[in-house]
């Protein structure tokens, strides 16, 4: 069973392979997301993050997974030279943490209810379990960052996650009027594969964030694989990548 | 992953199930059969710090080099567009807003600029071949597989398209 909702801004895709799978199961996790986006969107203003940034509440008053998040955004900021930080221009913004975090808690959900094989995708970013409908390990697919209709690696992966962090910055008939042969020096999309998503995704974010110095960053972690295109469609891939690229 | 002569110390991390989470499973689902767990609640996972020789990222400025940029096409209607600068709607990117200012000059779309952006991301700079000689690099190239899933950073492209399209709206002729 597979079914997609847009919400938190999103497209958001359950998929469970195992025959028992239950519609209950979708509720629950659907539900799981709203709830999320309820408490932690900064486009709400009667969310729980915007009562804080508007100092209404204060965070040792905030509920339990708001104080979670603080912390863990907290251990991310220094596990990652300070790349990663939820606060911007005075603003907190912890999207780039709640996101994977909130994927992996679906997960936890389905785990705890006795399912093997399924994935949660939100926006790009995967915790894959078990097998797909095929029996195989899960076939993932890199968005081209430059033609969004293709891909640009397929992998096969199966019990981790998968996140990829980028904008959009070049199209065609874009000329520098200053120097028209001038390489953009630039990354447009670093794709993560770790032990879950939640660790994939705060690692992509704070990679994304040091340009081209985040797949040597993500290099340096052991138990993570990553994927770096850059504005002129080079790639740079860790040592190790090669082990979760479909070979089919 | 990096072969390190050094030790890297290892850390068990435990990953906080949301409080959400833990109330929901106290109702399992009606039809699903009831396993029992083989593996703890709370998924762990080992997270490794980052190695003891820490890799800082470089500040020195890498010149521009020589090479010439990929061809691109050339636009298939010159003098589409009246010269000037257009600015496109903030656009709901979901961690932020994108908007884009485009100019043209001579009938062409010659920039586009970020007004506003999800992330403060410093300039990046060339990877330093020095550093980590082993990581290899490759020209992207379109497959054709069968896929599952997609990966991508769909949402600030899709906030970017739409920001610029209807910019450029504004300078059609």
């Amino acid at each position: 069973m597979k079914e997609t909702r847009l919400m938190m801004g999103m497209p958001i895709t359950l998929e469970i392979v195992d025959a028992s799978a239950a519609k209950e199961a979708f509720t629950a996790v659907f539900d799981y997301f709203q709830y999320v986006d309820e408490t932690f969107s900064t486009y709400k203003d009667t969310s729980e993050i915007m009562q804080i940034n508007r100092h209404e509440l204060a965070l040792e008053n905030a509920s339990e997974d708001m104080q979670t998040i603080f912390a863990l955004a907290e251990q991310t900021r220094q596990d990652t030279y300070g790349y990663f930080d939820i606060r911007h221009n005075g603003t907190i913004d912890p999207s780039g943490i709640v996101k994977g975090w909130a994927i992996y808690n679906a997960a936890e959900l389905l785990h705890r209810w006795g399912y093997q094989n399924f994935y949660v995708e939100a926006g790009g970013d995967i915790e894959a379990v078990g097998k797909n409908d095929q029996g195989q390990d899960w076939r993932v697919g890199i968005r081209n960052p430059f033609n969004l209709h293709e891909i640009v690696k397929v992998l096969s992966v199966s019990n981790c996650g998968v996140a990829t962090s980028g904008s959009y910055i070049r199209g065609q008939h874009i000329y520098n009027p200053k120097n028209e042969s001038a390489p953009i020096q630039d990354v447009v999309s670093i794709t993560v594969i770790g032990p879950n998503i939640y660790e994939a995704d705060r690692f992509a974010t704070a990679a994304f964030a040091m340009g081209g110095d985040g797949i040597r960053f993500i290099e340096s972690l052991r138990g993570f694989e990553g994927y770096q295109i850059d504005a002129q469609g080079i790639a740079t891939l860790t040592s190790g990548f090669h082990k979760v690229v479909c070979s089919d | 992953m990096a072969s390190s002569p050094q030790t890297i110390p290892t850390v068990q991390s435990i990953v906080p199930i949301s409080q959400k989470i833990t109330a929901a499973t106290a109702k399992p689902a009606i039809s699903v059969p009831q396993l029992t767990p083989t593996t703890p609640l709370l998924a762990t996972n080992t997270l490794v710090q980052p190695s003891a020789t820490p890799i800082p990222p470089t500040n020195t400025p890498i010149p521009p080099t020589e090479t010439p940029i990929p061809p691109t096409e050339t636009p298939q209607n010159q003098g589409q567009y009246k010269n000037g600068v257009y600015t496109g709607p903030s656009v709901d990117a979901f961690y932020g807003m994108v908007q884009v200012q485009a100019t043209v000059q001579d009938g062409k779309l010659t920039d586009v600029q970020f007004l506003d952006y999800p992330h403060d991301r410093r300039t990046s700079q060339e990877i330093n071949a020095q550093a980590m000689p082993w990581l290899t690099q490759e020209a992207i190239q379109a497959q054709s597989a069968y896929i599952n899933i997609i990966s991508g950073a769909t949402l600030t492209s899709q906030a970017f398209a739409q920001s610029l399209y209807t910019a450029l709206n504004q300078a059609a002729n």
